[in-house]
């Protein structure tokens, strides 16, 4: 499902990465782990089709990501990909219901049941009507897990979900994330610095 | 929830940006509005009552005060001339028409002209209800006077001397309504008329009873105040005015003439303040634009998280310029209303003073010129920071973040 070779990656010709290779089967997850600095962010930015290799090739659904165009690229995320980010971000002018449809009509979807239905089952169905900046930082992060499956994707991305929660809150947003993946039929990747997650992944990479 | 639907709850989300960026296109669009449509209004009001008047004769003074008073009825007249002197002008081979008015009293402000019949036709007034006027102290009632007064057919009214309300009353001034007036859109719906005798009536019992000692002259007297002139040929209009002021007491004005004259005058105002409301414009682009600018930066992560929903770089840059002139389009649109109100309220100011009515609401040719200005204002505004969000690299904002 997806398979990368030899990708590599410079900024400016300043900073250089070279990534080892992935195969990942379908219907497995995979944890990415690494130190800071060793491009973490960046293969996950391009797996998500946000940035665009220098050379190698990212295989993912049988589709070669570095040779779509920006436009294409845009609507592969669309249909394909959910992103977690480390930092939950909104659009702020729109309620957490709103923020969902906006993801549904961009993906040209219109589903409010299933937007029910993720609220509920991530326990946040009473805050549908509160603007994103009512929320505490643990809601914040279940709305932008929301965020991430509503179209549902066939896969999801988490770019450090856990790296400023407790072991406690570690383990609780970790298990949700798997559970949403498996409820709504996805694969998730997560990639992060925190090795506390290893004990949750059959599959992981070390970078 | 689509594009423009998120472009109106960013609006909102902001009240204060947006609204301080609307209130100045508002005041701008107003203010051009305001003076376009007010004068616009007083120009074509103006020339309604100017039609068919050539030249008016009057008594020596500014010849602005003998239009304004004689033509427009909102000024004090300059004074008398002699019937006899009037009578040799109107029989002046270049004139074609001529119309004897004069006035003396008011009734409850509004003036009582005494006119040949002819000065009802001038204005194509339809006795609405009622007759012509057969007998001395018989009135013919315009349209604004019998509406605010409640006057009806066969009413009495007690004239005061003078042309304000204050004047003292003549018992003998007692004036039967006779006829009503059709409204016509022109002076005489806020004018009593009545026979050139009825005036000379009052007054000449009235003249008895201050000035008993002249009483032992006994030519022709009789006076009018103003006489207004259709020539037969327009050629007339230079040469004759200038005759009659250089040859006689009397004076002679031409109407089109003193009305540009005076249009210069305040044309001069309407320029300045107009160029000041394209100023107010220019700075509510402006700000428009500097809105959009912070409240991009304010934006970039909400931006970069649509974009890796998968919205394209032409919708986000879309929302930016929807956002745009959904701001600019309803400054335009609020500032129509504000003209509106502004028309209403000076033409109600204006009803109270001169008794003239303005209200017309039509828009205004320039008017879907400053709808053209406001588009562009609102595009132009918005252009950059769309190109920004255009050209934004969301893998940078995210990484950054």
């Amino acid at each position: 499902m997806l398979k990368t070779k030899e990708v590599e990656f410079n900024y400016d010709n300043q900073m250089f990465f070279k990534f080892q290779n992935i195969d990942l089967n379908s219907n497995e997850n995979l944890l990415i782990i690494g130190e800071s600095g060793v491009g973490k962010t960046t293969l996950m930015h391009l797996l998500a089709g946000l940035l665009k290799s220098n050379s190698g090739s990212i295989k993912l659904f049988d589709k070669e990501l570095n040779q779509m165009s920006s436009y294409q690229l845009d609507s592969f995320r669309k249909n394909n990909i959910g992103i977690v980010f480390q930092r939950p971000h909104f659009v702020n002018s729109l309620t957490v219901k709103e923020n969902l449809q906006l993801a549904q009509y961009i993906a040209n979807k219109n589903d409010n049941n299933r937007i029910e239905s993720i609220l509920k089952n991530l326990n946040i169905f009473e805050k549908s009507n509160k603007k994103t900046n009512q929320l505490s930082q643990g809601e914040k992060q279940r709305v932008s897990i929301a965020l991430a499956i509503v179209n549902s994707p066939k896969l999801i991305l988490a770019d450090e979900p856990t790296s400023s929660l407790d072991d406690n809150n570690c383990s609780k947003v970790i298990k949700l994330l798997k559970k949403q993946a498996t409820d709504f039929g996805a694969q998730l990747i997560v990639i992060t610095h925190d090795s506390r997650l290893k004990k949750h992944f059959k599959k992981s990479i070390e970078l | 929830m689509n594009i423009f639907k998120l472009s109106i709850k960013n609006i909102f989300n902001k009240p204060l940006s947006s609204s301080i960026s609307l209130a100045l296109l508002v005041l701008g669009v107003g203010i051009i509005s305001l003076l376009l449509q007010l004068n616009t209004l007083i120009k074509d009001q103006m020339d309604n009552n100017l039609r068919g008047i050539d030249m008016v004769v009057g008594a020596k003074g500014s010849p602005l005060q003998l239009i304004l008073s004689s033509v427009y009825h909102i000024d004090s007249p300059t004074g008398n001339i002699s019937l006899a002197e009037a009578e040799t002008i109107s029989n002046n081979r270049m004139v074609g028409s001529s119309i004897k008015i004069l006035y003396g009293d008011n009734y409850k402000g509004f003036r009582i002209v005494g006119a040949e019949k002819k000065f009802i036709e001038l204005y194509k007034g339809v006795i609405k209800e009622g007759k012509d006027w057969d007998n001395p102290y018989e009135v013919l009632v315009g349209s604004k006077v019998y509406e605010k007064l409640k006057i009806n057919l066969g009413d009495e009214l007690i004239s005061s001397h003078g042309l304000r309300e204050t004047g003292q009353s003549h018992d003998e001034g007692t004036f039967k309504v006779v006829g009503l007036l059709k409204p016509s859109n022109s002076v005489i719906d806020q004018l009593i008329i009545t026979s050139p005798q009825s005036v000379w009536d009052i007054h000449e019992t009235h003249d008895h009873d201050e000035h008993e000692h002249e009483h032992e002259h006994e030519h022709d007297n009789r006076e009018i105040t103003a006489m207004l002139i259709k020539f037969k040929s327009p050629m007339n209009i230079i040469q004759f005015p200038r005759q009659i002021n250089e040859n006689t007491n009397l004076q002679a004005a031409v109407p089109s003439y003193e009305i540009s004259r005076l249009f210069k005058l305040f044309g001069f105002g309407i320029e300045t303040l107009s160029y000041l409301a394209y100023l107010i414009i220019i700075v509510s682009g402006f700000s428009l634009f500097i809105n959009l600018f912070n409240s991009m930066r304010e934006r970039k992560y909400e931006m970069a998280l649509i974009r890796t929903l998968g919205a394209s770089r032409f919708q986000l840059s879309t929302m930016i310029i929807f956002e745009s002139l959904v701001l600019t389009i309803s400054g335009f649109i609020l500032g129509l209303l504000f003209s509106r109100f502004g028309v209403m309220f000076v033409s109600s100011l204006m009803e109270e003073s001169i008794n003239y009515n303005l209200n017309s609401l039509k828009i205004l040719n320039e008017e879907y010129w400053l709808l053209g200005l406001s588009v562009l204002i609102g595009v132009v505004s918005s252009l950059i920071p769309a190109i920004q969000v255009y050209k934004m690299n969301i893998s940078k904002i995210l990484a950054d973040a």
